[in-house]
């Protein structure tokens, strides 16, 4: 539910970064409030339990810059990752432009990578969201990890592409991310099919941090056009 | 965008409800009031600047709106309309405005919860018929930016990211 005010001319924009419990929301956020120059965010606030578990969610307001005479600010949300707190993950997803996915790249969290991207279109689809129309970007998180699995296993188990009917999204997209790969394709069977973009990332070093963000938030801006 | 409901509000939208919100301010002689959206964004602030972050205000506000819908739902209610926070010295008074803002006020020892609920009540209505208004004309179509959609704001928004 992007919010545009012709009277101030801003853009304020909502992010989501979703995900399996301690699969590194939280430290998405954190690196990015890290990093930016405090004139351009605002304060992060955390609803966290004693040890440091998404309670509620993390929001941390970013002002990216000016878009033809708008100021644009992204409000960067997180969501509790423990499958106990769906009722408040729920919530959080309310008036969302766009959502980060944030799988854990461990082989034994394969499962719950799988769970938490199953409850993700179960809550979309709840308030009537569609994921596949709406900006959406898939982080692998972890990639530093021994017990890393590899790239492709992840791919096929959480974005293994949804089908394209628009004829006018019907042509090769190259996914700039990964050479050789494909955003949008068409299979041998004759049908086309769209993938997420996706970012390898090592979030506790800020490695791929920006660059999510970044894929998402040029998604988000475009539908404003 | 496809679900999301997005709005867009235009100058003289704007003058209205802070003109609305100048009145009630005077009528309860609150310090402050707020309007705030429920995905969080603060849409208006009228009397005392308040001293703390608005907007990280606003994102808790909306989700204790939210947290408390559900919490409505549980017992049996369709929703709380209003709540209230009461501290020692400032309190807050938060009341739903067409199921899509959340106004709320800051008050002190200036006034009474009484009165504050009186005189917000009334300005919910008027409230609810203006954002209904705002909501009507825009439709459910998510508001675009002229020249968004084009090469040059493409280019700026690569700007943006150091491309």
């Amino acid at each position: 539910m992007s919010m545009i005010n012709y009277a101030s001319r801003e853009i304020n924009c909502k992010l989501v970064y979703y995900g399996p419990g301690l699969g590194g929301k939280t430290t998405n956020l954190e690196h990015v409030y890290g990093k930016v120059s405090p004139n351009t965010r605002g304060k992060m606030i955390s609803l966290a339990t004693e040890t440091e578990r998404t309670l509620f969610f993390d929001f941390l307001p970013v002002d990216l810059g000016t878009i033809r005479g708008f100021k644009t600010r992204f409000h960067l949300y997180t969501v509790p990752g423990q499958v106990y707190y769906n009722a408040s993950r729920k919530l959080i997803l309310k008036g969302v432009d766009g959502i980060v996915f944030v799988a854990d790249s461990q082989l034994e969290r394969m499962e719950a990578n799988i769970e938490s991207m199953q409850n993700l279109y179960d809550n979309m689809a709840e308030y009537g969201y569609d994921l596949t129309k709406i900006p959406f970007a898939v982080q692998y998180n972890k990639r530093d990890l021994p017990n890393a699995s590899p790239i492709k296993d992840l791919q096929e188990a959480l974005n293994p592409g949804w089908q394209v009917t628009d004829a006018a999204r019907q042509q090769v997209l190259p996914d700039p991310n990964f050479p050789g790969e494909f955003l949008v394709k068409q299979l041998p069977t004759g049908e086309w099919v769209e993938r997420a973009p996706t970012h390898e990332a090592v979030a506790v070093q800020g490695d791929g941090v920006f660059e999510t963000l970044k894929t998402v938030s040029k998604l988000v801006l475009k539908t404003l056009g | 965008m496809p679900g999301a409901s997005s709005w867009s509000f235009r100058e003289e939208d704007f003058k209205r409800i802070t003109g609305l919100l100048g009145g009630l301010l005077r009528e309860t002689n609150v310090r402050s009031l707020l309007l705030v959206d429920r995905a969080g964004q603060i849409v208006a602030n009228v009397g005392e600047a308040p001293q703390f972050d608005t907007q990280a205000f606003a994102s808790l506000t909306a989700a204790d709106f939210s947290a408390n819908d559900q919490l409505a739902k549980m017992i049996g209610e369709h929703e709380f309309s209003s709540l209230f926070h009461q501290g020692e010295k400032e309190s807050m008074y938060l009341a739903d405005v067409a199921r899509r803002v959340i106004l709320v006020a800051l008050f002190d020892s200036r006034t009474t919860l009484g009165l504050v609920r009186l005189k917000v009540k009334s300005a919910v209505e008027e409230l609810t018929q203006l954002f209904e208004e705002m909501f009507n004309r825009a439709g459910t179509e998510a508001p675009k930016i002229e020249g968004f959609g084009g090469k040059e704001a493409e280019d700026e928004i690569d700007k943006l990211f150091g491309d």
